[in-house]
């Protein structure tokens, strides 16, 4: 285990892109979780100092203040939590119900499996923020019901996944053996198709973290993701506008912030795709 | 055997393949019907299920229990969760989306208003993507490794991860507010071409007015620009791969000792095998745009059904939300059911 993982941090390590990826992520990471002690002006999630509004950069407020005279530079690093928090949880929830449905769906052949399928491809057969904007506009808005409905339209991406693997990992002849020998179905799905295919739930993971903090932004955007004073990012682009062009620190910081985490987890994930899965290696990337 | 062979000189299906396309299609026809019965079962889950209690929600705080029983009638509500469902389906049939508790209108003229704008920014874009993406593509490929190839790649890497709400807010900020070069937002000045298609760049060349033709591209231009750029680094990554993929073949080889010169090679051949691999990517391509559709009207207060979902989500209108989602659904499908039937025409191993 502790080969494997030196392993692959030495190949991510080689490959530029990848590392520049890991580099943002960890970045982000450590930002969120030291977000009171990196921040300037800590206290300006939740105070405001009117008179000081819609201030340009300068050494004080290093990208400047919003509408409530709050630093914008204090409150993006407070948003990184929401967006972590919300990725996080909504991918962990939709990899949760996604892959036991994938392999159920994927070992046994029967109604079950092909209604588990259908179930899937018709959350697949519309766009996925549709859907959440539906059920989050329900909900109404909160960070609950944003993972809620992030989580609702994204399993079905896993279910997918793991069904079309788990159907080529039953004609393997290592599967083929350890049923042959008695093997539950519960002891073949777990410890022999799911190790096999984790690398690529690990890189469908890693760019569906993207995906999915773009969706949460767009919800945060139109309103449906946690309510003011939330320094949710999203949010923060959206309540700029109408002080634009003047104030254009206050739309530009957090919309650099969502671009270059989600850029982050796609140079990582592609990075991980070369590494772990050479079947869809990028052509001719070496 | 590749694809390019199973054609014929003219480019038509060899004999055979006809009757299998012709399977193919009307296998994913009869899928198309319960594909949509379960989009209305989701929809219907969402707007009847999940709010605790709507009629109350719709009544307001001060309502007597007569008034809240008589609205209960009214929607229907009081009957079985079944017999709700099938109502609602009905109702969806006969094009009945309910009334907008926003412009206190059918929803379904509404969205049908506004089907037009939405689709002719999706088009231009879907458009605009192609081609420019796909010839790019192929240059990346065969100059692998290029300074061209790795400024692509920047690009690609870029489009995919930017909101496309803050792009449209940045391309307003500076083309439109700055350098005032494009107008800020809004279809048309002005009341637009007389409306026969709703599409107004193809009404405004009906009626021969090439002022207001100008007048609504120059609307266009951001709007499609903010669209294109994420539909273009997709198409770009994916022709890039399949023209890496199909430059390896035997046939190319073979083609290129025989003489034919590589350009024809590359153009003509490899790209076709190159773009069926492309073309399955329309339906995710357009999936995201419509997708983006969503805050790139509410930026450019583009009249479609992206700012129609926006103004609802602003109201709490759940029928407009509802019937959004059930139109975007339904486009959608629709998409996805002709990228299968083409992909099916375009490569004959998919037939089986």
């Amino acid at each position: 285990m502790l080969e494997t993982t030196l392993f692959l941090l030495r190949r991510l390590a080689s490959d530029r892109t990848a590392a520049l990826g890991a580099l943002i992520i960890t970045l982000l990471v450590v930002v969120a979780i030291a977000a009171p002690v990196l921040s300037t002006h800590p206290g300006d999630v939740t105070e405001f100092h009117p008179p000081e509004r819609l201030l340009p950069p300068s050494d004080d407020h290093f990208f400047g203040t919003d509408r409530m005279g709050a630093d914008v530079y204090s409150r993006l690093l407070f948003g990184a939590r929401i967006t972590i928090a919300i990725a996080v949880i909504a991918i962990g929830a939709s990899v949760l119900v996604g892959i036991p449905v994938g392999l159920i769906a994927g070992y046994y052949r029967n109604w079950v499996s092909d209604a588990l399928m259908r179930i899937s491809d018709i959350f697949l057969a519309v766009p996925q923020i549709v859907l959440a904007i539906a059920i989050a506009q329900t909900l109404g808005p909160s960070i609950e019901n944003v993972i809620l409905a992030l989580s609702a339209t994204y399993w079905p991406f896993w279910a997918r996944l793991v069904y079309a693997e788990t159907r080529s990992a039953l004609n393997d002849t290592y599967v083929e053996a350890s049923i042959a020998l008695g093997a539950s179905p519960w002891r073949v799905m777990i410890l022999h198709v799911l190790p096999n295919i984790s690398s690529s739930v690990i890189v469908r993971t890693t760019i569906g973290m993207g995906g999915t903090i773009l969706t949460a932004a767009v919800l945060g955007f139109l309103g449906l993701g946690p309510p003011a004073p939330s320094p949710e990012w999203g949010r923060t682009i959206a309540e700029s506008r109408e002080f634009l062009p003047e104030a254009w620190w206050y739309a530009t910081a957090p919309g650099l912030a969502i671009f270059l985490v989600v850029m982050g987890f796609n140079l990582l994930g592609d990075g991980l795709r070369d590494i772990l899965d050479p079947r869809t290696r990028r052509s001719g990337d070496g | 055997m590749t694809g390019a062979a199973l054609w014929g000189r003219a480019g038509t299906l060899q004999p055979g393949l006809e009757m299998r396309a012709l399977v193919l299609t009307v296998n994913r026809l009869v899928w198309f019907v319960p594909t949509l019965l379960g989009l209305l079962v989701i929809t219907f889950t969402i707007s009847h299920i999940i709010p605790a209690d709507p009629i109350a929600f719709i009544a307001g705080d001060n309502a007597t229990a007569e008034q809240i029983a008589a609205l209960k009638a009214k929607f229907g509500v009081d009957k079985p969760v079944p017999v709700q469902l099938w109502n609602y389906i009905l109702g969806v049939a006969e094009g009945d989306f309910g009334i907008s508790l926003y412009t206190q209108r059918p929803i379904a003229e509404d969205l049908i208003a506004r089907l037009p704008a939405t689709l002719e920014l999706a088009f231009v874009a879907v458009i605009l993507s192609g081609v420019i993406g796909i010839p790019l593509g192929v240059l990346a490929a065969v100059r692998r490794n290029s300074w061209l190839d790795h400024g692509l790649r920047v690009f690609t890497v870029s489009g995919l991860a930017i909101a496309a709400f803050w792009f449209a807010i940045l391309l307003q900020l500076l083309f439109a507010m700055h350098l005032d070069w494009t107008p800020l937002q809004g279809r048309v000045d002005g009341w637009g071409p007389d409306p026969v298609t709703g599409f107004y760049i193809v009404d405004s060349i009906l009626a021969g007015d090439l002022e207001t033709l100008a007048d609504v591209i120059g609307h266009m231009v951001l709007p499609t620009v903010t669209l294109s750029f994420p539909a273009m680094a997709t198409i770009m990554r994916f022709t890039r791969a399949g023209v890496l993929d199909a430059i390896n073949s035997n046939y190319v080889d073979y083609q290129l000792a025989m003489g034919v010169p590589r350009r024809v090679v590359v153009w003509r051949y490899v790209l076709r095998n190159a773009l069926i691999g492309t073309v399955t990517q329309v339906g995710l391509v357009f999936g995201n745009l419509i997708a983006n559709a969503v805050v790139v009207e509410a930026v450019f207060d583009w009249p479609g059904l992206g700012l129609y979902a926006v103004n609802s989500i602003l109201q709490s209108d759940y029928n407009g939300i509802m019937g959004f989602t059930l139109i975007m659904g339904t486009v959608f499908i629709i998409v996805n059911l002709l990228v299968d039937i083409s992909h099916g025409l375009i490569d004959p191993r998919e037939t089986g």
